[in-house]
């Protein structure tokens, strides 16, 4: 019986995980400027690490989580190289040069 | 046992993970719809990590899932903290007090 409510949960989270990468790709599509889209993808790589940690219950298979712990660092750099480059863009179409200090 | 509470930590986190992707499509403004991405997204992870964690009961798989919910937690304010002075230089107008009495969402406006 509890192996089969664990099955349910699963399946259950895989379900919502889907609805809300969904859910962050709708945003990720409307935007409207370029801070949202950096939000919605910041949310879907962190949903991303959940959907790893599901993966990994559901076919016993640990190797999974590797993915989930490299991913949670990638998915932080490229969030902060791309709020630097929309913070880097403004500042160059103001002043005409790089502020680079 | 384990089991079962594995189960219930999965089943908070996938709640979590789904109220959070709701509330980075219903609400006003970008600096509310962080709130949602950063600190209800990563509380979902992190309990369906922990339920991962708790499933397996293993040292090596406990230590992955620490680490990774270690590094999430480290790495979303920092995130959230660029991508929020960003958008504040890169002139997105926060959404106000009034804006919500006209009952205005921010895509109408900008």
């Amino acid at each position: 019986m509890e192996s089969g409510f664990i099955l349910w949960s699963i399946n259950v989270g895989f379900g919502m995980v889907f609805l809300s990468v969904a859910l962050a790709l709708l945003r990720l599509a409307k935007g409207p400027p370029l801070p949202d889209r950096v939000v919605a993808l910041d949310m879907m790589t962190v949903a991303i690490v959940a959907f790893c940690g599901l993966a990994a219950v559901r076919s016993s298979e640990p190797a999974f989580l590797d993915v989930a712990l490299v991913l949670a660092l990638v998915g932080f750099l490229a969030t902060v190289a791309l709020a630097r480059f929309a913070e880097r863009r403004t500042i160059r179409q103001e002043t005409g040069k790089d502020d680079d200090e | 046992m384990s089991l079962f509470i594995a189960a219930i930590l999965v089943l908070i986190g996938s709640a979590l993970t789904v109220l959070a992707g709701i509330g980075i499509m219903r609400l006003p403004d970008v600096f509310i719809r962080m709130h949602a991405a950063t600190k209800v997204g990563t509380l979902g992870s992190g309990m369906i990590m922990a339920g991962t964690a708790v499933f397996f009961g293993d040292n090596d798989v406990v230590i992955r899932c620490v680490l990774s919910v270690f590094f999430l937690l480290l790495t979303a304010p920092i995130g959230a903290h660029m991508i929020g002075r960003a958008a504040l230089r890169t002139g997105v107008k926060p959404w106000t007090a009034a804006d919500a009495k006209a009952g205005k969402q921010q895509e109408e406006s900008a």
